[in-house]
Formats: structure tokens, C-alpha cells, sequence
């Protein structure tokens, strides 16, 4: 055990890599599920292992290959990382009983070892991104995940998804192509990669170069805010989450934009924030216009909208507008807000696309009209849907509710209260949008087709009943969600150049 | 003259933002997918430059270690290039097996004639 422990770094990375190999070769989709089933069962031992060791004794910099930083590519892990890492793997094995049934009902059997081998390659871009601590590592992984996350999409039913699926590549590759080009601007002004290096050359750059800086920050903000689905660049994402298969649309939501906010948080807190004060620059203004803008217009989209898993692709633009409102707000309440809603907003929205999966499942159609009284065909589903829903809304009691609480105090602490009435105003019109589906699913008679259907298997239900769960437990206990946050984002709000 | 000196003195950079913009150009006016594909390449290209440039030191011989030299180029460059190149192929590859499969399930790679297939279906 002591010969694995040093290396859990690495491991955290590696143990998807070759599991992603070995499930190309397996060939047989049983199989290749049964393998994807045993890496998502290692992974959260791996990120607790690591979140633990970061909770007592402090970063962790682990030199990849024996080569030390800065020359040498490093994995470094500190709490946010740490944090990103934990509900990256969480929602991975929960999710994943649910892909059995649910892939097989979508994707050609020839195609799903193929399938499983695309998810663990998407998965292991994702923790890549969150454990390098080397900047055009991170480039790389984003990569990795990307193509993985193209291949996914394209494989939907729809002929619509090989569209979303070639307008997300065009937009994914020009947001990764400015975020390389942000790195290239870093790496002529330092002569390094390594994020803390870069960080420590910057505080030392000469006044005449802020211009480089600058010109750094806007690249790399506008590239990764491209991948994070930020207000107004997020148009691609309504269609890649509508027409990917179901499974894939629940992973995307809770883990992919999450990711590439982990990125913008790091970018900003943890390599700009340390060297260049940016209260000077109108940075986190920009970015509190914007998350407005999501939360409002975003949230009136998708009240319109039939489609529901359009509808919930809507919301998620504009959920991800209070995660980077709290970014923008950049003080400790305001910040806590944006990284515990990541978690939060991960567990609701997966559980609201897992029940939204189930009904694609047993009627085939994802169309608000289809749902007419499916709340007493499919109770337990309908329930999770609903519990979830409420945590979208922010009630109190749910873990929605703790996110927009510390958001509200952040704005308060910044001394912008007009930010609260807004961000209960945007919950309002979150109430429409989940009792719109609600009022359909409860109160009206079901129709000759949802009559027939019934609660998904086991297998299906399990996931989304333990996330609905989640998201009503950490509406109450908040110690692992906004506890670990509120250190997290201490640590980088301390940092911060002034 | 001052600006015509930086101009002249700095011209490779020029080049490199010529085609950073049409790239980007490319891929936001044409419709046709393989068009904005080969923006995409050109866009990702300028950006190799962008990199390989300044890691070409003048008076620098390449990086191999020998008591005659003082002087090298920077090596690091061309190995990020090296791995954004296969990135670069990779991504390209897929989008043109998109491309591929758009056509066989919409007969055509025109963007603008696809969406009016969707509308009227």
C-alpha cells in the first residue's frame, strides 16, 4: 500500500487511461460496460485518498515521470483541486449503473465497447484538466475530453446530433485554440508553464509588459469561457446536450462545463489574481454582466421551450450564470457561493437528466406535450425530477438554496445589493420553467401513451433517487460540500493580489 | 517611420495574425463545413508560429550540447508544437468523419441548406 500511495496522483489519471484501451479491445459491450463499471468504482477511492491527504498535510505536488517542477510536467492537487476531483468521480460511479440499459437502448450494440472507450477517454481529460498543474498539459487533457466529448455526441439517435456535434468541434477547438494562444503569450513573458511558476515570474513582470498580461487574460478567459458555456458563448451546448444520448447528456452537465469552471478559477485566482491586481481591470464586472444575462434571458429561453431536455440545457446556462456570478463577485462569501453551487448544481442536474433519460427510456420522447399525467405512471422518477427541480428553484431545504445564499451574501459583502432581488428574480423564473413540467406530469390525465409506462428498473432509478436524495441532504448538512468550499475559496481569495 | 520600422522589424508576427484572422474569418463566413474546416487548420497553424518564432534565437545553433556553442535555439517550443500538431490532425480528422456522416444523412455539407432541412422536417 505504501508503494501505491505517493502515486495516487498519477493513478487518479492513468487507472481511466488504460481502462479506456482495454475497453477499445474488448469489443463486447457487457464487457466493456463491466470494465467502465470497475474504473468508475476505483476513482472516488482515489480522489478521497487525495482530498484527505490535502485536508491534513496541505497541497500535494506530485512530479510526473520523476521530472521535477517547473521543467518537468506536475500534478498538483490542493483542495480545489482536490474538490473538483471528489465530484468528478462521485458523480461518475453514481451515474454509471444507469448507462447499462439506458446506452444499450440507444446505441448499436457493435458500437458501445466503442462508446465506453469514448466516455473513460472523456473521463480522463476531465480529471486531467483538474490535477496538472502545468498549462499546456491542462491544453492537452482539454483536448482529450473534447474530441472523446464530440464522438459522444455525434453518437445520438438524431441525425441532429452529428450537427451539434460538428458545431461544438468548430466552437470547442477555436475556445481551446485562444485558451493555447493565452498560454503562448505566458509562456514568451516567463519562459515557463508550470501555473505556481508562472504565477511567481508574473508578480515580477516590468509595468511596460501588463500589456502582454492582459492581452494573456483575455485570450485565456474568452477560450475557456468558450468550453464553460458562459453567456453569450454558449450556443452550442443547448443542441449537444438535446441530441446526445441520454446517459452522455447527464454526464456532460455535471462534469464537462464544471471543469472548465474549475479552469476559469484557477486562471484567475491561482495564476492572475496572485500576480496582477485585478480589481484594477473591470474583469469580474464583465463577468457578473454576463452571468446576469444568462440568469435571466437564458431562464426565459428555456420557459419557452418544449423540448425538455433543451429546456433543462437552458437552465444549465443559466445555473452556470450564479456559479460565475459568484467568480465575478471574487470575495469569500460570493466565491464559496460559485464553487458549492458547482457541486450542487452538478448533483441536481444530473438527477433531472437521469429522470428525464428514464422517460426517454419507457416513451421514447423527451417532448413536454408526450408527458400529459406521467407523474402517476413513473411516481419515483417524477419525484426525483421534482425534488430536483425544487433545488433548481433554490428552495429552502435544498442544497440550491444554500448556493444563492452565499451568493447573496457575497453581493451584499461587495456592497451590491441590487444583485439579490436579481437573483431571486431569476429563481422565480426557474419556478415556471419546473412547474410548467410539473403542472404536466401531476395534473393532467395521462394519455393513451404514458399510461403504459412505468418506473425504470433498479439499475436506473438508483442513480437519480441518490442524487435527489443529495441534493435534499445537502440543502441541511453542509459541511463537506460548503465547508471544503469555503476553505477552497479562502485560500484562494487570500491569495489575491491587492 | 517609427511605425513602418516596428512594421518591417516585426513582420512575421504580421503574418502569423493574417492568418490567425482569416482563419477565424473563414470558419465564421462560410458555410460550407469543409471550408470551415480548412479555416479551423489555418487558425490552428498560425497559432503553431505563434509558438516556433520566438523559441529561434539569432546567432543560436540547435540545442545540442557542445563546447564550441554558447548559444542555442530553444528547443521547448517545437516539442509543444509537436503535440499541438497531433491535436491539431486528430481534431481535423474527426470533423472531416462528421462531415462525412452529415453528408450521407442530410445529402449535403452546406450549412445554411441543413438547417432548412431540420426546419421543414
Amino acid at each position: 500500500m505504501n508503494a501505491v500511495l505517493p502515486h495516487l496522483p498519477a493513478l487518479q489519471v492513468v487507472v481511466p487511461l488504460i481502462g479506456a484501451i482495454l475497453a477499445a479491445f474488448l469489443r463486447r459491450g457487457n464487457f466493456a460496460f463491466t470494465l467502465t463499471l470497475a474504473v468508475s468504482a476505483i476513482l472516488p477511492f482515489i480522489s478521497g485518498a487525495l482530498l484527505w491527504q490535502v485536508l491534513t498535510g496541505g497541497p500535494i505536488s506530485y512530479a510526473m515521470g520523476g521530472w521535477a517542477p517547473p521543467i518537468g510536467i506536475e500534478y498538483r492537487v490542493d483542495l480545489l483541486s482536490a474538490f473538483v476531483l471528489m465530484l468528478i468521480s462521485v458523480v461518475g460511479v453514481v451515474i454509471i449503473p444507469f448507462a447499462h440499459r439506458s446506452v444499450a437502448s440507444e446505441i448499436d450494440a457493435s458500437k458501445q465497447a466503442w462508446f465506453y472507450c469514448m466516455y473513460l477517454l472523456c473521463l480522463t481529460g476531465l480529471l486531467g484538466i483538474t490535477i496538472t498543474g502545468d498549462a499546456f498539459n491542462a491544453f492537452v487533457f482539454l483536448e482529450v475530453s473534447s474530441l472523446a466529448t464530440y464522438v459522444l455526441i455525434a453518437m445520438g439517435r438524431d441525425r441532429r446530433a452529428l450537427l451539434a456535434a460538428f458545431q461544438y468541434l468548430i466552437i470547442g477547438t477555436i475556445g481551446a485554440t485562444l485558451y493555447v494562444i493565452g498560454v503562448g503569450f505566458l509562456y514568451l513573458l516567463t519562459g515557463s508553464l508550470n501555473m505556481v511558476d508562472v504565477a511567481q515570474r508574473l508578480a515580477a513582470v516590468e509595468p511596460d509588459q501588463m500589456r502582454t498580461v492582459i492581452t494573456a487574460l483575455a485570450f485565456i478567459t474568452v477560450g475557456v469561457s468558450l468550453k464553460l458555456a458562459l453567456f453569450p458563448l454558449h450556443v452550442w451546448l443547448p443542441n449537444a446536450y438535446a441530441y446526445a444520448p441520454s446517459w452522455v447528456t447527464v454526464f456532460l452537465a455535471a462534469t464537462a462545463t464544471k471543469v472548465a469552471i474549475y479552469l476559469l478559477v484557477r486562471y484567475l485566482f491561482s495564476i492572475f489574481g496572485v500576480a496582477v491586481n485585478l480589481q484594477a481591470l473591470p474583469v469580474g464586472e464583465i463577468i457578473i454582466a454576463l452571468s446576469l444575462a444568462a440568469m435571466f434571458i437564458a431562464s426565459f429561453v428555456a420557459v419557452f421551450e418544449t423540448n425538455l431536455k433543451r429546456m433543462l440545457a437552458y437552465s444549465s446556462v443559466a445555473q452556470i450564470g450564479y456559479i460565475t456570478l459568484g467568480i465575478g463577485l471574487a470575495n469569500q462569501a460570493g466565491l464559496t457561493g460559485g464553487l458549492v453551487h458547482i457541486v450542487n448544481h452538478a448533483f441536481m442536474k444530473a438527477a433531472l437528466f437521469l429522470a428525464l433519460g428514464a422517460i426517454v427510456y419507457r416513451i421514447g420522447s423527451a417532448r413536454l406535450g408526450d408527458l400529459a399525467g406521467i407523474g402517476r405512471k413513473m411516481p419515483l422518477t417524477m419525484a426525483a425530477f421534482a425534488v430536483a427541480g425544487l433545488g433548481l428553484i433554490g428552495t429552502p431545504g435544498t442544497s440550491g438554496f444554500i448556493s444563492k445564499w452565499f451568493l447573496a451574501i457575497g453581493a451584499l459583502d461587495r456592497g451590491w445589493w441590487i444583485l439579490v432581488p436579481a437573483i431571486m428574480a431569476s429563481s422565480m423564473i426557474a419556478f415556471v420553467y419546473v412547474g410548467r413540467v410539473l403542472e404536466m406530469a401531476y395534473l393532467r390525465e395521462p394519455s393513451a401513451e404514458t399510461a403504459r409506462a412505468s418506473d425504470p428498473p433498479l439499475s436506473m432509478l438508483l442513480p437519480m433517487l441518490v442524487l435527489a436524495a443529495a441534493t435534499v441532504y445537502f440543502g441541511f448538512d453542509t459541511e463537506w460540500t460548503a465547508g471544503i468550499a469555503g476553505k477552497a475559496s479562502q485560500a484562494l481569495v487570500q491569495g489575491l493580489a491587492r | 517611420m517609427q511605425a513602418l520600422n516596428n512594421f518591417i522589424a516585426h513582420y512575421n508576427y504580421v503574418i502569423t495574425i493574417f492568418l490567425m484572422i482569416t482563419g477565424l474569418y473563414i470558419m465564421v463566413a462560410r458555410s460550407n463545413m469543409v471550408k470551415k474546416l480548412i479555416g479551423l487548420s489555418i487558425f490552428q497553424t498560425s497559432v503553431y508560429l505563434l509558438y516556433l518564432e520566438p523559441g529561434k534565437i539569432l546567432g543560436g545553433t540547435p540545442p545540442i550540447i557542445d563546447k564550441a556553442f554558447t548559444v542555442y535555439s530553444n528547443p521547448l517550443p517545437h516539442v509543444l508544437i509537436l503535440t499541438a500538431i497531433v491535436v491539431g490532425v486528430a481534431t481535423l480528422a474527426l470533423g472531416l468523419a462528421l462531415v462525412v456522416r452529415i453528408n450521407e444523412a442530410y445529402g449535403s455539407i452546406e450549412e445554411d441548406e441543413i438547417f432548412k432541412k431540420d426546419r421543414e422536417q
